[in-house]
């Protein structure tokens, strides 16, 4: 009897309770707001913006009202480029933070690292930046356990694509470019750029008569440049990210008379400039947005609410940040939740049009399950190049404003 | 052609390493100190450098001054933070002072790494060149910069040859450096021979780091490379051993660019600590070393 009763007994506490934390969620659902986790590499000139893109969304969205009453908080995380302080920022924004999503790094080093803890703590995961090719190949292989991360940029290889077209119109077709010498930085992200590179440069009429790999820890790029220049190749196909600064001033320094052209990740943020003292002056680098160039009617509100804000325009990953942050909104307003599997099939079906163009993900069939659909209509990716002092938009022609123009001592062979 | 190259570029960097070498020995051969915030005075010279001439715009002469001066800053809060509390302790006992000395200007260097990295980010700086443009050596197109970062480190090295050899406060130091007891008993205060030493250094390391600056350009990242160049460069001439230091500086550039040219420049660096375990295991004092 006794003991019936204390089960009955059980059972009613029990309901009470789940009532009483069905109440608490539901009032929680009202009030509370969404968390969002930017762990970033503030002190790089790539990673500086993400978390400054990241605050100026949610600024915007709250300003508008939040998601259905709710605000969006950002919590930042400097990681300071190191992928063990990555995980350790992951857990606890997770754990103690109480974060729904993870925007994370521009190095792809540090999303591969990030990439099991969103698995393990079934915590949705977003990169603005980061390129390797594995992070989206890993959702493929097992898409169950990896779902939870999104390659919010374009994969290695789908930039690799986007240098190619850009090389083709500006390089083969209207200088007359035959050959090229691929110099990049030995990091896992172009590791399959560089595979990229050699496959789709023959294609466009770029014979690649040299390719060279360099310790990114690398400081004096004479050997390097010299090397490249005993080929004599009409350009230079850059791959560098980690680094940017020294092998820029020091191309002009030494006046090598070959155009760099490529991806150069420093050379997307405006304080680039300064940084190498206006040695960038004729770097032709890709971009997914740049300063004054409407790839959708809001890219140049949102840099030049950046540059009013911080003080100069964004590096790309500031483009991806900012538009990741609305886009997770918007996915949580279509879920009506934050719930993480919830989160996962609405991010899935995003189809927003955001700074760098219009966001779509490859499904779970497509080889780069979750990351950026490439290609016209989407996002195709833009050159642009150093001029002045500052970035303007060469290629394509919707968006170019001006001509390629290269520094005197640059000499080209055709 | 390719060995004119290697000749002209080896010689830059060696000349580099030799100024920033120096100083670094002088103070282990005077007071005893291995000062491993070595790299960061490189780097906040450098920076400073940068930022005068960026952010403040005040011009390159100025900005490469202000570069110098807070070297010299740096290394006189080293000495009178870091070096000479513990130097003073009574607490921490005397054959124990070296490691702590060793610890406490590792964590400083560490420590001015993280603030440069804070205000300035970790990427690296480029200090706009005093002089621009290339010439043609010997078919080699040489950037006029490099030139000047060579004549400039071979001037202050014999600035400072005459300093040590030919002027009474150098005579000084010099003499500390062989007997510090017996400097002592001749009446002279060992402290103020201290600062003379520690002034020099920090001259020394901000020319070297401002000129690398413009030859190379650094990062807060640089800050454990360059010591560590330094450091083995030193071990290699021999510990204290100023000119040790100048012969080991060229034999690591000139192989170094060695490597980097014929070899990979991904393996630049290695060779050169290849080298530096074998003198260990042949020459422990170093080639020029005294002890």
């Amino acid at each position: 009897m006794k003991k019936r009763l204390s089960v009955a007994l059980r059972i009613s506490l029990g309901a009470a309770a789940a009532g009483a934390l069905m109440t608490a969620s539901g009032a929680a659902l009202a009030a509370d707001p969404i968390k969002i986790g930017v762990i970033a590499e503030a002190q790089a000139i790539a990673g500086a913006s993400i978390p400054q893109a990241a605050q100026l969304a949610a600024d915007e969205i709250n300003a508008n009202g939040g998601v259905d009453g709710r605000k969006i908080e950002i919590i930042g995380y400097d990681n300071h480029s190191s992928s063990a302080d990555s995980v350790r920022a992951f857990q606890r924004a997770v754990n103690e933070d109480k974060v729904q999503v993870v925007i994370a790094s521009y190095i792809s080093e540090v999303v591969l690292a990030l990439e099991p803890w969103a698995s393990r703590l079934k915590t949705p995961f977003v990169t603005p930046g980061a390129a390797s090719n594995e992070i989206s190949k890993s959702v493929h292989a097992d898409y169950e356990k990896n779902k939870y991360t999104f390659h919010g940029y374009l994969t290695s290889a789908a930039l690799a694509l986007s240098v190619c077209d850009g090389a083709k119109d500006l390089l083969v077709d209207k200088m007359h470019m035959k050959t090229a010498v691929i110099m990049s930085e030995d990091a896992a992200w172009t590791k399959p750029l560089d595979v990229g590179y050699e496959e789709c440069l023959p294609k466009i009429g770029l014979k690649v008569l040299d390719h060279i790999r360099f310790s990114p820890d690398t400081t004096d790029f004479t050997p390097i440049f010299n090397k490249i220049e005993g080929s004599k190749p009409d350009v230079i196909i850059t791959g560098i990210s980690h680094v940017g600064v020294q092998p820029t001033v020091q191309w002009k320094n030494q006046q090598v008379p070959i155009p760099m052209f490529g991806i150069s990740s420093q050379a997307t943020n405006e304080t680039f400039g300064k940084d190498t003292n206006q040695a960038a002056e004729g770097v032709l680098y890709q971009g997914v947005s740049g300063p004054g160039v409407a790839v959708t009617p809001k890219s140049v509100p949102f840099a030049e609410a950046f540059k009013k804000k911080f003080g100069n325009y964004p590096s790309y990953a500031g483009y991806t940040s900012y538009d990741e942050v609305y886009y997770i909104a918007d996915a949580v307003k279509r879920a009506g939740s934050t719930d993480a599997d919830k989160l996962v099939d609405a991010l899935e079906k995003t189809d927003w049009e955001g700074t760098i163009g219009r966001v779509q993900f490859y499904g779970k069939d497509d080889p780069f399950t979750h990351s950026i659909k490439y290609g016209k209509g989407l996002i195709t990716g833009l050159m642009l190049q150093w001029q002045d002092g500052k970035q303007s938009a060469v290629w394509p022609k919707d968006v170019a404003k001006v001509g390629v123009k290269f520094p005197s001592f640059i000499k080209l062979s055709n | 052609m390719r060995a004119f190259q290697i000749l002209i570029d080896g010689f830059a960097i060696s000349a580099l390493y030799a100024l920033g070498a120096t100083g670094f020995t002088l103070i282990f051969g005077v007071s005893g100190v291995l000062n491993l915030s070595h790299g960061a005075i490189m780097v906040a010279a450098a920076v400073a450098a940068w930022a005068a001439a960026s952010i403040l715009n005040v011009g390159t002469y100025a900005g490469a001054l202000i570069g110098v001066g807070v070297a010299l800053l740096t290394a006189f809060a080293t000495y009178f933070a870091v070096v000479k509390p513990i130097q003073d302790s009574r607490r921490i006992p005397n054959e124990e002072k070296e490691i702590f000395v060793l610890t406490g200007t590792l964590l400083w260097g560490i420590m001015i790494q993280e603030v440069i990295a804070y205000f300035f980010t970790n990427n690296a700086k480029t200090v706009l060149p005093i002089v621009d443009g290339v010439v043609e050596i010997l078919g080699v197109r040489t950037p006029k910069n490099e030139i000047f970062t060579a004549i400039v480190c071979c001037f202050v090295i014999a600035l400072l040859w005459l300093l040590v050899n030919r002027t009474r406060t150098g005579k000084a130091v010099l003499a500390a450096s062989m007997n510090p007891r017996g400097v002592t008993l001749l009446g002279l205060e060992l402290t103020n021979i201290y600062v003379v030493v520690w002034a020099i250094y920090g001259i020394l390391a901000g020319i070297a780091g401002v000129l690398l600056g413009m030859f190379l350009g650094v990062s807060s990242y640089s800050v454990g490379p360059l010591t560590a160049s330094a450091f083995s460069i030193v071990v290699l001439g021999g510990l204290g051993s100023v000119s040790g230091s100048l012969i080991a500086a060229f034999v690591v550039g000139y192989l170094e660019t060695l490597t980097a040219y014929l070899i990979s420049p991904a393996y630049r660096t290695i060779p050169a600590l290849l080298l530096l375990v074998f003198v260990m295991y042949i020459r422990p004092q170093g080639l020029l070393g005294r002890r």
